[in-house]
């Protein structure tokens, strides 16, 4: 046997064992794959002005990740979470994401809480083709009509109109009709988005806006911008505004008697439990949008056990206590992911992203059903009308009867009180 | 109806103004007076909103009762913080830039340590007057917006005639002027800064009562006054109370006539560009000495 030959045995025999090894233990790291946990990761708003949302969001979705984790998992696998905060700062988005996809390396995204942290990690997301599925984003695929963007916010399809649209509908139902309307909405894009609908429905309706303007934050006192609006005598007053702003209106309305026939709209904060309690009987009549509220339309299945693991949660954490509007859908949407990850049986996006287009999930916060620009086939954004609201008691908002659906009509709860006083 | 308007808003510019006097008075004796750029107060401000918070939720003292009650112990904090920032930074000449760096990085523990104890949620304080007015003719007044400015008033004349009258608050305004100076007058420079900015803190105890009555309050809400508060107090003229206060209530009075007449967006811009035009005219300040 030559030396050549004896190379060349010892060079098959080498990569047959080779070969052997890798048949042997293939199987063998892809069960350690299966036993890997699924990573799903976020960014989220944990400090900054919309922490108070954010840190919500999160008991809510770890909620989740227990209960999911409990019942087996995904696919096989437990659920882990990889999620930073995005200090309620838009510029730290696209950093956080493009972390979480390249060194986390997670199998899934969702997003953060709110249109301005939603909108910067729309172009990482898509570059990647993944499913997203988003928390609270007003019309934010309208510029970028991803095909993957699904959002769990009930504004509807034609998400800056439908979110005022109840509001407009509610008022052409009244008689004699009002004729005129006062427009204000807080320097950023979410008050601004509702807002921007809430003039195309006043135009379609025939209202004369007879006020239209915007105010910064950091508006301490709002006197002088409700003395202006007042000045203009409207029948109805839309407001788009942040916490500070909603408390610091009603307040400021109030006690300079700015009594329009409809009143309220768009404005983040009077669903907080804390400034319902501070703002109490200065509430009553204001018509403003909600998302889920304990009228007996509303009754879902799955909501109150989870709202009361969110209660027992949430104590001591500085967080909403009831947290009636926004952890709900902030459970559902992972509640979602998880049923559509099931259904397909693999990781695989393009397949999520068909079932989530195709199906109704059953979710905490009813069915949902997503159409085709990834938003609420339908809208369900509630006008509920504050009613009998009593001073310095929060525990009057736990149970039915202080805000009342209007609408949609097929969860309404009862009667508009029309003007409002 | 114009000159319902317009009298109205001048009113309220004046309530406001005197709010954000309560605010700049601790960074006009600060930057002002002690030129140690504490962009913390915004903060410290806030943490007078939660202490007055706690005092009302818990013992349902008037808040602004509450925001004076804390104001000894807030005295203490700046005497200690002072004490702080001499032994790093001023005693070895590092505090322009180290300076400035540390209080920025106090800020943000201000407000983290808030947000871990105390969450995110908004906080607000009851007292009977919130939400009633009066009125004189047809001009109505919050006492939300009243009571702010009265209390402010009376706080920032009490140092205006603390540092005008007394040794103490004399050798204040002397520190900043001439340190060799004051320790031939027999006072310690370092005592005298201390005292200082025990004073400066303490007013952001009062400042942070009126802030959570006008509206509510959350760990990041701070941020929003840190540019407002140093114009007022660059517009005052450096170091000067009066100035401070007089600047305070023109920006006031200039925000809320023009969120009245023209749209509230335009308040703040219009407030920064009044800055810009006093700066180019007298770059010391309205009250400032040359």
């Amino acid at each position: 046997m030559t030396r050549g030959n004896k190379v060349g045995i010892r060079k098959w025999v080498l990569s047959g064992l080779l070969m052997m090894s890798i048949a042997i233990l293939a199987p063998l790291s892809s069960t350690a794959r299966a036993a890997e946990p699924i990573k799903i990761g976020f960014s989220m708003a944990l400090t900054g002005g919309l922490a108070g949302a954010g840190k919500a969001a999160l008991i809510a979705m770890e909620i989740w990740r227990e209960d999911i984790n409990k019942a087996g998992g995904l696919l096989g696998r437990q659920v882990e979470f990889v999620y930073y905060d995005d200090a309620t700062s838009p510029a730290k988005v696209p950093g956080i994401y493009t972390k979480l996809l390249n060194v986390d390396k997670v199998d899934l995204v969702v997003s953060s809480y709110g249109t301005n942290e939603i909108a910067p990690a729309m172009p990482i997301i898509m570059r990647k083709k993944l499913v997203f599925l988003s928390l609270f984003g007003l019309a934010v695929n309208d510029k970028f009509n991803y095909d993957r963007y699904f959002q769990i916010m009930p504004a509807g399809p034609v998400p800056k109109e439908d979110w005022s649209r109840g509001f407009f509908t509610l008022a052409a139902e009244q008689s004699p009709k009002p004729k005129t309307i006062a427009l204000l909405s807080a320097d950023a894009e979410f008050a601004r988005n509702g807002v921007a609908g809430a003039r195309k429905n006043a135009k379609k309706m025939g209202l004369n806006i007879v006020y239209d303007k915007t105010y910064p934050p950091g508006t301490a006192d709002f006197s002088p911008i409700v003395r202006a609006i007042k000045a203009t005598n409207p029948d109805m007053v839309f407001i788009g505004s942040y916490p500070p702003g909603s408390v610091g209106l009603v307040k400021s309305a109030n006690e300079l008697g700015l009594k329009p026939k409809m009143f309220g709209g768009s404005m983040v904060g009077l669903q907080f439990a804390s400034i319902q309690k501070n703002l109490g009987p200065l509430l009553n009549g204001i018509i403003n949008y909600d998302f889920w509220v304990p009228e007996p339309t509303l009754k879902f299945a799955g909501v109150e056990e989870f709202l009361k693991k969110y209660q027992e949660k949430a104590k001591g954490k500085g967080v909403d206590p009831l947290g009636h509007y926004l952890p709900p859908f902030a459970y559902a949407y992972l509640q979602i992911l998880g049923q559509a990850v099931t259904a397909v049986g693999s990781l695989d996006q393009g397949k999520i992203a068909e079932h989530l287009h195709a199906t109704t999930y059953k979710t905490v916060v009813g069915p949902v059903k997503f159409g085709a620009n990834g938003e609420w086939a339908k809208t369900r954004t509630l006008m509920v009308q504050f009613r009998d609201v009593k001073p310095n008691d929060m525990s009057q908002f736990e149970g039915p009867g202080k805000r009342i659906v209007l609408y949609p009509k097929e969860w309404k709860s009862g009667e508009i009180v029309y003007p409002y006083k | 109806m114009v000159l319902e308007l317009f009298l109205n808003a001048v009113v309220a510019g004046i309530l406001l103004g005197g709010f954000y006097a309560a605010v700049a008075l601790g960074l006009s004796i600060t930057f002002g007076q002690l030129d140690i750029v504490n962009i913390a107060h915004p903060a410290f401000v806030i943490v007078g909103s939660y202490t007055t918070y706690i005092i009302n939720e818990s013992l349902g003292l008037d808040p602004i009762l509450a925001g004076v009650l804390a104001t000894p112990i807030f005295f203490g904090a700046g005497v200690l913080l002072y004490r702080f920032y001499y032994v790093s930074f001023e005693r070895t000449g590092q505090e322009s830039l180290s300076g400035l760096a540390f209080f920025f990085g106090i800020m943000f523990i201000v407000e983290v340590v808030l947000i871990m104890v105390y969450g995110v949620d908004y906080r607000l304080v009851e007292a009977d007057y919130i939400g009633k007015t009066i009125s004189f003719g047809f001009i109505i007044i919050p006492i939300r917006m009243l009571a702010p400015f009265l209390m402010a008033s009376v706080m920032t004349l009490g140092v205006y005639l603390y540092l005008s009258r007394t040794f103490n608050g004399r050798a204040i305004l002397a520190v900043s002027q001439d340190r060799l100076a004051l320790q031939l007058m027999g006072a310690d420079p370092v005592k005298i800064k201390q005292l200082a900015l025990g004073i400066a803190v303490a007013t952001a105890a009062v400042a942070g009562s009126l802030l959570i009555i006008i509206g509510p309050v959350e760990p990041s809400v701070g941020r929003l006054y840190i540019g407002r508060v140093f114009a007022i107090v660059i517009l005052g003229g450096m170091g000067s109370i009066g100035g401070t206060m007089t600047a305070a209530l023109m920006i006031g009075v200039v925000e809320s006539l023009v969120a009245t007449f023209y749209g509230p967006s335009w308040a703040p811009a219009v407030g920064f560009i009044i800055l810009l035009v006093t700066l180019a005219i007298r770059p010391q300040g309205l009250f400032g000495r040359a």
